[in-house]
């Protein structure tokens, strides 16, 4: 349990609106680095739709949300960034993001948030090797040198291009796909291809991992082994993960810590221990108790 | 079991009286169709007077045509129905024999190109060579770089650009205007066309960017057309209609291909004949496609072409991963578009002269043609297909012997937008994704294998 580290995201006040629809309503909270951060509830209770505020799909329409790599900057500093409309600040000891300025491809290469989709977002016609070549673009464009130096074949580009082929494999066999590297992407198993998604996000070398409902269609077994692998990723690469999930069993078994949604509003926030015991949590997922039906039926009426 | 037999019977009779009636049904609206257009014609007697021909002959040709055609490929279909999964095998099968075949094709297809200068003289003399190099040579040549400019925008990149013809005259009328202007020459006019032509490439990206499919192929389509509209009214600078003539010819390093003391032929202690001048742009032109097709491949295995080919199969999950999209879009149009201008600057500087009319939609539309027939993405299959369709309309003018059959009225080159459009449709229900319906990826790990055509997308704009 490490909540009490310095924050890697901290989200104030993020309010989204499509029209007259309220799909995030004040929503605070913080995600620890090194944690494993759940956001649970509800069928739509807005829990994408604060991934896709993270993520910069969506412009929120107010709300803060900030960023640090390394050292947390002052809080000084912080409201002095937020006063002066710049996207981020960088000290030799820490750099601050506002996620809300920056569109998606920049909280992706310089805030490095990385995330997978609900329903996969694989390059299909691409081969699995491909697919987490293109992970590492930024990178090797540099070596390429914005293509001019690549096109005449670099020894440079050479090199890096092999040095990203080998942390492709690095990724290969950690998910167990180095047999089918040279298959497309479309043709896996759908865990496979769950998998393969989490591996081309982690070669974009994120501090920030967003899965949306990872577990969602894979059986027991995957699903077990999925615990293992988020597991892994943060010990062996640091990357903190923020994570949506239905499946109870793998958010109380491996997150640190778990914020519930309902509506919009947060309705619950803390370690997995206190959420399950929350009555707030349980009334949203179960309903309410047999005794409090007509309190809610007279305050439905009103 | 005494019923079996004729159940039997009766389930193999079936298909055939449904098929008659299917024939009958498509001779019934052929007789329709061609009632209003066959099977009258006025003429005017010999005082000026219109007379109704009848021509019935011509409606009963038509209709069993249809009636016997659709019976046939009824017959046919039901026939290879039955053979299904011995035709699917053989094509799972074939898929690892047309790698090594496309391997083999290029090869022997470069070698021939190589040669074809010296073949096409051996074969039918000087003469006869002329028109083979000019005609047939060059102009496919033209269209197979200009299918492969194409191809990064819509094979690799999936942006479907039916305005592609725009950066062909930027590179023209800059070659034209730049060597009437400042007194270029072409060598220096090639460059500087393509770079404009990407410039406008990029212009073009801007507001399109936004844009997806059907709406992208739309403002391409006006892009196209408003290029060639101004180069119809900015008469003072154009010329409008009555175009530019006297664009330079290119030179052999200086030496101009003419009659002169100072000429080719001359220098070199060779007899003067316009065949130099037609061979030396063959391998010009050859140059330049080769060049387009080695930058294309290279830029297949870069990043930013791996970016082009990632952003057709899902945009939003490139961003993901922290791809600029406008970059990777512009890019794509910036570099089509200047292989664009270089074939433009070369079609400037071979024919002499130049008018708004070489631009028109239709050439857009065989570039497009060439680059959905050939394959989304390859190379081989865009080169296939610029021979099949340029050397197949040049072909038809060959057709002389047409004559004989059909009456001395009959001119074959008319009838070549009717066969390109059926040639299309039969091609496109027989390969679906193009001649070469395979993705070659651009990495791998230990063995290189063919990606099926189902899986890649064809973009989305």
């Amino acid at each position: 349990m490490s909540t009490t580290a310095a924050p890697l995201l901290h989200v104030e006040h993020l309010t989204m609106r499509f029209g007259g629809l309220v799909a995030i309503d004040d929503l605070s909270f913080s995600a620890a680095r090194g944690d494993i951060t759940a956001i649970i509830g509800p069928n739509g209770a807005g829990k994408t739709t604060v991934f896709n505020c993270i993520t910069g799909f969506y412009k929120p329409s107010c709300g803060r949300m900030l960023l640090s790599h390394g050292q947390a900057l002052a809080d000084t500093d912080i409201d002095a960034l937020t006063a002066s409309g710049a996207r981020c600040q960088t000290l030799p000891t820490g750099s601050a993001f506002l996620l809300e300025r920056m569109p998606d491809y920049e909280i992706a290469a310089q805030a490095r948030v990385a995330r997978t989709f609900q329903n996969i977002r694989l390059f299909a016609g691409m081969t699995v090797l491909e697919n987490l070549i293109v992970a590492q673009h930024n990178p090797l464009m540099v070596a390429s040198g914005w293509t001019v130096g690549g096109l005449f074949g670099l020894q440079r580009y050479r090199e890096a291009e092999a040095k990203a082929v080998d942390r492709a494999q690095l990724w290969l066999d950690k998910i167990g796909l180095t047999e089918r590297a040279d298959d497309p992407a479309g043709d896996l198993p759908y865990g496979a291809q769950r998998r393969l998604e989490i591996a081309r996000a982690m070669c974009s070398d994120p501090v920030m991992l967003c899965l949306d409902e990872p577990a969602a269609g894979l059986n027991p077994r995957e699903s077990s082994d999925l615990k293992q692998f988020l597991r892994s990723i943060r010990a062996e690469h640091g990357t903190s993960i923020l994570l949506i999930e239905h499946d109870m069993s793998v958010v109380m078994e491996i997150s640190d810590h778990v914020v519930v949604l309902e509506y919009g509003r947060k309705i619950s926030d803390g370690p997995p221990e206190h959420v399950r015991n929350d009555p707030k949590v349980i009334a949203a997922y179960l309903g309410v108790e047999d005794e409090e039906v007509e309190k809610v039926e007279a305050e439905i009426a009103t | 079991m005494a019923v079996a037999p004729a159940e039997l019977s009766s389930t193999k009779a079936r298909p055939l009286t449904a098929a008659l009636k299917q024939a009958l049904g498509a001779a019934l609206l052929a007789f329709g169709l061609s009632v209003p257009i066959l099977a009258l014609r006025t003429e005017q007697d010999i005082s000026n007077r219109l007379v109704l021909q009848p021509r019935w002959s011509y409606v009963l040709i038509a209709v069993l045509l249809a009636f016997f055609g659709r019976l046939l490929y009824l017959t046919y279909a039901a026939a290879t129905a039955n053979r299904a999964p011995r035709v699917r095998v053989r094509a799972l099968t074939t898929r690892t024999v047309s790698a090594g075949f496309a391997q083999f094709v290029s090869v022997v297809g470069l070698l021939a190109l190589l040669l074809y200068p010296w073949i096409a003289l051996s074969i039918v003399g000087r003469a006869g060579a002329i028109k083979w190099i000019d005609n047939f040579g060059i102009q496919i040549m033209i269209y197979i770089m200009l299918g492969w400019g194409l191809n990064i925008v819509v094979g690799l990149a999936g942006l479907l650009d039916l305005g592609y013809v725009a950066f062909y005259a930027v590179g023209a009328y800059s070659t034209a205007l730049l060597a009437h202007t400042f007194g270029l020459s072409f060598w220096i006019c090639l460059p500087l066309a393509g770079i404009l032509a990407a410039f406008w490439g990029v212009l073009l990206g801007f507001p399109v960017l936004r844009l997806r499919g059907d709406y992208l192929a739309i403002v391409t389509l006006a892009f196209g057309e408003i290029i060639r509209l101004v180069l119809i009214n900015w008469v003072p600078v154009t010329n409008g209609y009555a175009g530019i003539s006297g664009i330079p010819r290119p030179t052999f390093f200086g030496l101009p291909f003419n009659a002169s003391d100072q000429g080719f032929a001359a220098f070199f202690g060779l007899e003067f004949t316009p065949l130099h001048r037609l061979i030396f742009l063959f391998y010009l032109i050859l140059a330049l496609a080769l060049l387009t097709n080695w930058v294309t491949l290279r830029l297949r295995r870069l990043p930013v072409g791996r970016a082009w080919e990632a952003l057709r199969e899902d945009e939003i999950a490139c961003r993901s991963l922290g791809i600029n999209t406008t970059n990777t879009k512009l890019t794509a149009f910036a570099i089509g578009a200047g292989f664009g201008g270089f074939a433009g600057s070369f079609f400037a500087a071979r024919q002499g002269f130049i008018s708004p009319e070489s631009f028109t939609f239709i050439e857009s539309a065989v570039v497009l043609a060439i680059v959905v027939l050939g394959g989304m993405g390859s190379q081989i299959g865009v080169a296939i297909a610029a021979i099949a369709m340029i050397g197949g309309t040049e072909i038809l003018r060959e057709l002389d012997w047409l004559k004989d059959i059909f009456g001395p009225a009959f001119d074959p080159t008319q009838y070549r937008m009717l066969i390109f459009g059926l040639a299309m449709v039969l091609v496109m229900i027989w390969k679906p994704r193009g001649l070469i319906s395979y993705r070659s990826p651009s990495i791998f790990l230990r063995e290189k294998k063919k990606v099926r055509a189902d899986l890649v997308r064809e973009g989305h704009g």
